[in-house]
């Protein structure tokens, strides 16, 4: 099992959940983020200038199984790409467990619905 | 035939002062939009109750000092409870309402200039300050009979009489009560501190424009008649083009100062050209109007920065520029511009000479008085709140409830 968590732009977002569940992915997480880079956009305000380097993005956050991890990770890619500077980054780690709470199955089991 | 002549006088009157009451509200969103959220509801406090205390103090007292029988130029005679049943062109209760709305405009104009950091309370006690004292002394100087009036200064529906009065006295409070946190560096720049919503903001300078409209044409105090419709259908287009001339001035120079067109600067150019014009709407002509209007766009512009990064004086919507610099600069140039006396249409400078000394006396007026009142506040009650409430707002510890939840 691997978790993927992807940053990716909020104008993206409805395109990669459409093409997250068109892929197979049944369920994922989401929050909004907040990150500071050094991207900065300058502003004026009343004739004085400043600029802002808070750069919000959404955060998402999948389990899958093993055979499924390269299918979602190039699906994030394709649908969150623009091509500009800030398109966002994939991280992927080990999941070491898991348990689904209503039935107490374990592992791959646990990540998917069986028919 | 004398009877429907007071009595279209009165409507219009009546009219006029309920657009002027409009623009209670007016300031009220423009100064919510252009500070922070956590300030709202003090901001909203302060301009229902400069409001309505202003309204009481205007009847009780107010009134007759501005308007009562001369006394040696300076003051009007005072009684009490002014509005009787009388008519002198129109009810004097007409009267009364009209120069209410008109009194309460110099109030709320220093909320603004001393917003998000000031004591509820010793504004209160300035409310009632600047509405029978500081305002109608100096009105009765120019509108009651008194000695401006007798050398001839032209200000026609308040420029210098409403709205620098209520500016310069700004200009003393904002600057005895300092800065905001966080206004200024350490080494005095000035640091921008947007304000909350540019919507309300909008909206309450668009209101305020429509305001304006009872606000000057009704300064001619009657409409039946040839002579009068014409006026107030001037006052109405020059009071139009100077807005319209303010607020495109003022973008082209933040285009061209800032690179980009800043709208909080633009909805100021818009009341900078109806303050400038509000002394000359009845004298200029439409030409002079717009002139004047380019005129108040630049003083705007280049007063906003200029208060802000030189005098350092922080004034979160403009209020300053706005309503002191352009109604002294519009006051001034009714000297040039008015089609009568002006020194462009050959009057000679005599009228600008007055106008000059009218501007000064009633600047140092304003600013005087403003200064000793916060003097005195500020040795009392204090007039700034602590380091914490302005910190966390002054809506939680000031009023205990905020306008957002």
């Amino acid at each position: 099992m691997k978790k993927i968590e992807a940053i990716i732009r909020k104008t993206k977002f409805e395109e990669v959940k459409e093409a997250l569940h068109d892929n197979g992915i049944e369920f994922f997480s989401f929050w909004d983020a907040r990150g500071v880079g050094m991207a900065r956009q300058s502003r004026v305000y009343r004739g004085v200038a400043y600029d802002t380097s808070t750069i919000e993005r959404i955060y998402i956050s999948i389990v899958v199984r093993d055979i499924n991890l390269d299918r979602t990770i190039k699906t994030l890619v394709d649908s969150a790409k623009t091509g500009q500077v800030g398109d966002g980054k994939i991280f992927v780690s080990n999941i070491d467990q898991s348990v689904r709470i209503r039935t107490g199955e374990e592992g791959d089991e646990s990540l998917y619905i069986k028919d | 035939m004398e009877g429907l002549t007071i009595s279209i006088d009165t409507i219009w009157i009546l009219l006029a002062a309920v657009l002027v009451m409009f623009m209670q509200p007016g300031f009220a969103l423009v100064e919510s939009g252009f500070t922070r959220s956590k300030n709202t509801a003090n901001i909203l406090m302060k301009n229902l109750m400069d409001f309505s205390i202003g309204s009481l103090a205007f009847w009780l007292i107010g009134y007759t000092i501005m308007y009562g029988e001369d006394v040696g130029g300076f003051i009007g005679k005072v009684s009490l409870f002014f509005g009787s049943d009388a008519i002198n062109g129109v009810p004097d209760k007409a009267s009364l309402m009209f120069q209410t709305v008109f009194a309460a405009t110099a109030a709320t104009i220093v909320s603004g200039a001393v917003a998000e950091r000031t004591k509820f309370s010793a504004y209160l006690f300035f409310t009632v300050a600047i509405t029978v004292i500081i305002y109608p002394i100096s009105g009765h100087w120019v509108w009651g009979g008194g000695w401006l009036s007798e050398l001839g200064f032209h200000d026609f529906a308040g420029s210098t009489v409403v709205h620098s009065v209520g500016a310069w006295v700004g200009l003393v409070g904002a600057a005895m009560v300092g800065p905001r946190i966080g206004k200024y560096t350490n080494s005095g720049e000035p640091r921008a501190i947007p304000g909350s919503n540019l919507a309300l903001g909008a909206l309450g300078v668009f209101i305020l424009w429509f305001g304006w409209f009872g606000f000057n044409p009704g300064s001619q105090l009657a409409a039946a008649g040839e002579e009068n419709a014409v006026a107030i259908s001037h006052i109405f287009i020059t009071t139009n083009l100077a807005a319209a001339a303010g607020a495109v001035t003022a973008m082209i120079l933040t285009w061209m100062k800032y690179k980009r067109p800043g709208l909080s600067i633009t909805l100021n150019g818009a009341l900078a050209g109806l303050v400038a014009i509000t002394a000359g709407c009845d004298a200029v002509s439409p030409g002079g109007a717009v002139i004047i209007g380019i005129i108040a766009g630049f003083v705007l512009v280049f007063g906003v920065s200029f208060i802000d990064k030189k005098l350092k004086v922080d004034d979160p919507v403009g209020a300053i520029s706005v309503h002191g610099l352009s109604g002294a600069v519009g006051t001034l140039l009714v000297g040039l511009f008015s089609t009568s006396e002006g020194l462009l249409y050959g009057g000679g400078a005599g009228l600008l000479g007055v106008q000059a000394i009218g501007v000064l006396a009633i600047a140092a007026w304003a600013m005087g008085l403003g200064f000793i009142l916060f003097f005195i506040l500020k040795k009392t009650i204090g007039i700034r709140v602590s380091k914490v409430i302005e910190e966390e707002g002054l809506d939680i510890y000031e009023h205990g409830e905020s306008a957002f939840n």
